[in-house]
């Protein structure tokens, strides 16, 4: 690596010092101007040295990204362009392998096994370092070109707080900006990937088709033969048994964290003392610290075990990946965002409610049942569906305990798989992005976004129109 | 008897009616107090399964912090190992079979083991990493012992199972992973005392491993600083950028509104959907490395992004807007108000913010999984681009061993992870409680 880096940290340095350089010239230049022609400058001495590294930074930076982007690939295509010449009958996948193999040699993590290779891998590394050579010498007069336009404006007129907070604001709108490109970075490539795979497979087959194995549908011969016989000769990418096993986990989930969760943010908020809410509350978001990972540990070799162990005691059959041991472990981790939820929707239902039920003679629970549950009906609406939201978009717990077959069934003593399990299991391994196997977990992402998007929207849409009742 | 209240007398309906009124009372407190015990239950219920998940992976986990050793006695051959200046030659030590002297002066303690099979069961009570864990121990130690020397070596993960009393004796022997032969011999050896359990330092210096006895967590631990490094990098600045850009800059209209929808719904996106997003920008799109730890921390600075800057917003509305107004009354700028006035002040809350946040970003999974940080590596990773994996990749990784060694290590793993939690967000609430200031 160490061969790798250097260059990259030398030339980092460099830049770093350049804009130290020039942040120091900057002020003793405004400075010197000040004093001789006795005027005050317009900003601090400060703002005309970060005007000026400014110049010097923010070009230079813009343009190690776009080289970082344009250049390496070159490199690469140029070095499998050589590769093709001198191993002209490789297949591409063996291609792949040596590339992968030359980057290393160049690099000098391992010996060149061949004439070839090492002829090859003394190209790549000539070409890198002669592109480290340019790259260098176009930052070089980049960062020159910055100092000496700005340098030359500094002057006490100039306004060099007002254009440097201009940068900074810019600077500032465009971080705010990356919660917009993350989402329409998530829309863009689940939608790219998805729409490849319904070229290949139909929506009606993907939405409304009931049978789902990809694994043996891809394969060619005698398994996808006995395959195809099932499912058609488009392969089997029916979603409605995996969509189906998702409900079923989170309605399990749910059926366990809806109770627990709401009589706790009942008691919580409506009986509880303030030393003893002190108390509960933290201890219940434990619950939610705690890692998926170790709930997917816990669902995998305690509980599913531990239901198996109970069905064969009372006479029933219960699978050793049952959605009844995943949903249960689910519904344990989605307690404390529901009691947390409910409890502050509950508190937020005006006191005046109360007094009021108290004062028409209800006892505690009256009021409750009655009054404040009815009042904050929308809120606590909300929490479930963000709650289910939750549920289904939940990876490790299902990846760890729940089954990869996709089994239709109502009965939680089944083993069921899930969407996510299903997106696990298809990008791990083997990862070709054109195969239909693997497209077609971007168009269950896809599926798995939209959803919870939409329950987040239905969440937050029933919890404002609480808060537009009582405001 | 002024009191006119007191003088009418209520008739023979009024006073059924307020019998009946107070007889439903108690039903009806009683039905108050239901609802109160109910409550209690559901508390009680959620804190028990906090408390039996925690012991669950305690009683699981605690037995993989010792690992047994076995006491072997032989002669290490200096001649075939050092340069002619007594100096080892690490060439000569690297090739040389440390594995099968081992395995000779072990088999030479039963002389009545002839036969292949049994020996080859004799055999397998050794590590199969025990030559390579020799020459370590050689290596570190610069000089070779002359004559015969008595060393600790560990044994296979069954032998560690059988001494922590996990692999039931009264099993079938079929159904077994040591059979009754090996037994004996282990129970002669604890006999000469020459079996111990001793502290697994292995656990906490070395990388994955396909035997047990030679796995750690160090690999997986360092593979998570790193990812976590360059989430903080990344995220801290533009969440707090964001924030004060939001809360001081941005125009009330329709983009600011939805920069703000954006944020919320982000906070929502399952962790596996950032995993796809991962996977085909960043390994797809710009090619990036595949299992490597600065993709993995790209992917997380995304997910932690809208955590941040939601604390960040939050500690900033809690600075009373007094300091802003007396900045921007002495002629400060809303730049030089922001910066030099409200952010050192909101800096605590910020800082709270972001140990939460990396404190979840550290027990995700899911996404890390997408970007290919699943794979066995062996070696702890030296740079961001390394192949690695992550404390809680590994705890996944080892779940789905066959191993029940692994299952042990796989709940240390997980006292360790937890343990990184708790300190994280023990510190955040110290943080908190050492700056938080009252207006």
């Amino acid at each position: 690596m160490s061969d790798f880096l250097s260059p990259n940290l030398v030339v980092f340095a460099m830049t770093i010092a350049a804009a130290f350089l020039s942040f120091y010239l900057a002020t003793g230049r405004v400075r010197k101007q000040a004093i001789a022609s006795q005027t005050k400058s317009h900003s601090l001495n400060q703002y005309y040295g970060f005007y000026v590294s400014l110049w010097v930074l923010v070009p230079a930076i813009l343009l190690a990204l776009m080289w970082m982007f344009a250049a390496d690939p070159m490199l690469t295509s140029a070095a499998k362009a050589r590769m093709v010449d001198a191993y002209p009958n490789l297949p591409e996948s063996f291609l792949n392998l040596k590339m992968a193999q030359l980057v290393n040699i160049a690099s000098g993590y391992i010996k060149a096994p061949d004439a070839v290779m090492a002829a090859q891998a003394e190209l790549l590394r000539a070409a890198q370092a002669s592109a480290d050579r340019a790259r260098s010498l176009t930052l070089a007069a980049v960062m020159c070109n910055g100092f000496f336009y700005a340098f030359r404006r500094v002057s006490p007129e100039l306004r060099a707080r007002v254009l440097c907070e201009a940068f900074l604001r810019r600077l500032f709108f465009l971080s705010a900006v990356v919660a917009i490109l993350t989402t329409i970075g998530i829309v863009a490539s689940l939608l790219f990937e998805a729409v490849r795979f319904f070229r290949e497979i139909s929506l009606f087959d993907f939405f409304f088709g009931t049978h789902w194995s990809p694994m043996t549908a891809l394969r060619p011969g005698d398994a996808a033969a006995a395959d195809e016989f099932v499912a058609g000769s488009t392969g089997s990418f029916g979603m409605v048994p995996v969509m189906a096993g998702t409900l079923l986990v989170a309605v399990i989930a749910m059926a366990v964290a809806v109770p627990i969760g709401l009589f706790s943010a009942i008691y919580t908020s409506e009986f509880a003392s303030w030393r003893v809410r002190n108390i509960v509350k933290p201890t219940l978001e434990v619950l939610a610290g705690v890692p998926t990972v170790v709930y997917g540990f816990f669902a995998a070799l305690t509980a599913a075990p531990f239901f198996r162990d109970l069905g064969l005691f009372v006479g029933l059959d219960v699978s050793s990946q049952s959605a009844l041991a995943a949903g249960g472990v689910m519904g344990i981790m989605i307690i404390p965002f529901i009691s947390s939820l409910s409890d502050d929707v509950i508190t937020a239902v005006p006191q005046s409610l109360r007094d009021g039920a108290y004062g028409l003679g209800s006892t505690r629970g009256e009021t409750i049942i009655r009054v404040v549950l009815p009042a904050a009906f929308p809120g606590l609406v909300g929490a479930f569906l963000l709650a289910i939201s939750r549920a289904i978009g939940e990876t490790m717990i299902v990846v760890m305990a729940a089954g990869v077959a996709a089994n239709m069934t109502i009965n939680p003593l089944e083993s069921v798989t899930t969407v996510t399990v299903q997106i696990v299991m298809l990008l791990t391994g083997d990862n070709e992005f054109d195969s239909v196997k693997t497209l077609s977990a971007f168009a269950l992402g896809m599926t798995l976004f939209v959803i919870t998007l939409l329950l987040n929207v239905a969440a937050l849409t029933a919890s404002r129109r609480l808060g537009q009742r009582y405001e | 008897m002024n009191n006119p209240i007191e003088m009418i007398q209520p008739d023979a309906e009024t006073q059924a009616r307020f019998e009946k009124i107070a007889q439903g009372l108690k039903k009806r407190h009683a039905a108050s107090r239901r609802l109160k015990t109910y409550g209690i239950m559901a508390i009680v219920t959620a804190i028990s399964f906090l408390a039996i998940l925690l012991t669950t992976i305690i009683s699981n986990g605690y037995t993989a912090i010792q690992q047994t050793e076995l006491q072997i006695t032989l002669t290490i051959p200096a001649e075939k190992l050092q340069y002619d200046d007594g100096a080892i030659d690490p060439v000569k030590a690297r090739n040389f079979n440390w594995n099968g002297l081992i395995k000779k002066a072990f088999l030479a303690e039963f002389p009545d083991v002839t036969a292949m099979l049994d020996q080859r069961a004799l055999g397998e009570i050794l590590s199969k990493n025990a030559g390579y864990d020799l020459r370590r121990l050689i290596e570190a130690k610069g000089s070779i012992p002359v004559g015969e020397t008595k060393v600790w070596i560990k044994t296979s993960d069954d032998v560690d199972m059988l001494m922590k009393g996990r692999l039931d004796r009264n099993l079938d022997e079929a159904q077994r992973r040591l059979s009754n032969q090996q037994i004996g011999w282990i129970d002669s050896l604890v006999a000469d005392d020459r079996i111990r359990l001793v502290f697994n330092d292995t656990f906490f210096t070395a990388a994955d491993s396909r035997e047990p006895e030679s796995a750690g967590v160090l690999g997986a631990t360092v593979g998570s600083v790193m990812a976590l490094f360059v989430t903080v990098l990344l995220a801290l600045p533009v969440a707090v950028m964001a924030a004060v850009y939001l809360e001081y800059f941005a125009p009330p209209g329709r983009v600011t509104d939805f920069i703000e929808v954006n944020i919320n719904n982000l906070a929502a996106v399952p962790s596996i959907v950032f995993g796809l997003l991962g996977l085909a920008v960043f390994l797809g799109f710009f090619g990036m490395p595949r299992s490597a730890p600065l993709v993995g921390g790209m992917v997380l600075a995304l997910m932690t992004l809208p955590t941040i800057i939601i604390a960040t917003r939050a500690s900033i509305r809690a600075v009373p807007t007094s300091i802003r107004d007396a900045a921007l009354g002495l002629g400060a700028s809303r730049m030089q108000a922001a910066i030099d006035h409200i952010l050192p002040l909101a800096a605590p809350g910020i800082l709270t913010g972001t140990i939460i946040g990396i404190a979840q970003a550290l027990g995700e999974t899911a996404p890390l999984i997408m970007i290919g940080m699943v794979a066995f590596i062996v070696d702890v990773p030296a740079t961001l681009t390394d192949p690695a994996t992550a404390l809680p990749v590994q705890i996944y990784i080892w779940s789905d061993s066959a191993e029940r060694a692994f299952y042990e290590r796989s709940s240390l793993a997980i006292m360790v992870l937890l343990t990184f939690l708790i300190t994280m967000n023990i510190s955040a609430v110290l943080l908190r409680r050492k700056f938080e200031k009252k207006w």
